[in-house]
């Protein structure tokens, strides 16, 4: 296989730096913090070019080191800052009455996957993402967006198992109902 | 066994997460047979998955 030129190698990096930091955007909310973790992330792979010969796609291959520099950042991050637990009143026992049962019953969303294709909709999918207590939109954006196993979150957030699984759900259940409210209603 | 919305809900959403029992399985099936607006968020919670895997592409 013939060796990438540097430059032009470089330049295809550079040309995948806004999808990158819009993967970390959503992932650390802060702007700074996703940016730093591109920054880093273009660096490993410029010195790192002979590990990307050969392989099938540049932004796969971005992607997988971005993910590394995301759960760093994550974890200096819970170091230095620890969240305060979210428990409480979470909105989930406002859905059910007292044995359990829906106080209003849902009902089947018209369309969803052609909501999908909907720059709208994907606007209003980040809002409600947005709105999710900090802890609880990380540990379901590590899950859901990045793609990793329960497991691996609950030992990098040094969460129990029985925990992460709760605020997976409480996460669910609060996105479906503020995509309800504000996306799937009215349609 | 018997589930409530509230436990069907919460089963729903960990079968995302971890293989569930036997047992498991089963309740929530006879339960999402019987309850409409349950198999309604039971489809909505899959779509969240595909919504989310997708997101920034």
């Amino acid at each position: 296989m013939r060796a990438v030129p540097a430059a032009d190698f470089r330049a295809r990096v550079e040309a995948l730096r806004p999808y990158l930091v819009k993967f970390a955007s959503l992932q650390l909310r802060q702007r700074e913090a996703a940016e730093d973790a591109v920054q880093e992330t273009l660096l490993a792979a410029l010195g790192a070019e002979a590990s990307f010969a050969g392989r099938a796609d540049l932004r796969t291959w971005l992607t997988g080191i971005l993910k590394h520099k995301i759960v760093d950042a994550i974890r200096r991050s819970s170091r230095e800052r620890p969240l305060e637990t979210e428990d409480g009143t979470d909105g989930l026992d406002a859905l059910f009455n007292e044995r359990g049962h829906w106080v209003e019953h849902p009902e089947p969303w018209a369309n969803p996957d052609g909501a999908l294709h909907e720059k709208q909709f994907l606007a209003a999918l980040q809002a409600c993402l947005s709105r999710l207590p900090e802890r609880t939109g990380r540990v379901f954006l590590l899950r859901e967006h990045m793609g990793m196993e329960t497991g691996e979150i609950c030992k990098e957030l040094d969460l129990s198992a029985t925990h992460c699984w709760v605020l997976l759900y409480r996460a669910r259940m609060a996105l479906r109902e503020c995509l309800e409210k504000t996306w799937f209603s009215d349609r | 066994m018997n589930l409530s919305c509230k436990e069907a809900t919460r089963l729903m959403s960990q079968s995302q997460d971890r293989e569930l029992s036997l047992g498991e399985r089963a309740a929530l099936k006879l339960h999402l047979a019987m309850c409409r607006g349950c198999r309604a968020v039971s489809e909505q919670l899959a779509f969240l998955r595909r919504a989310l895997r997708g997101l920034g592409d």
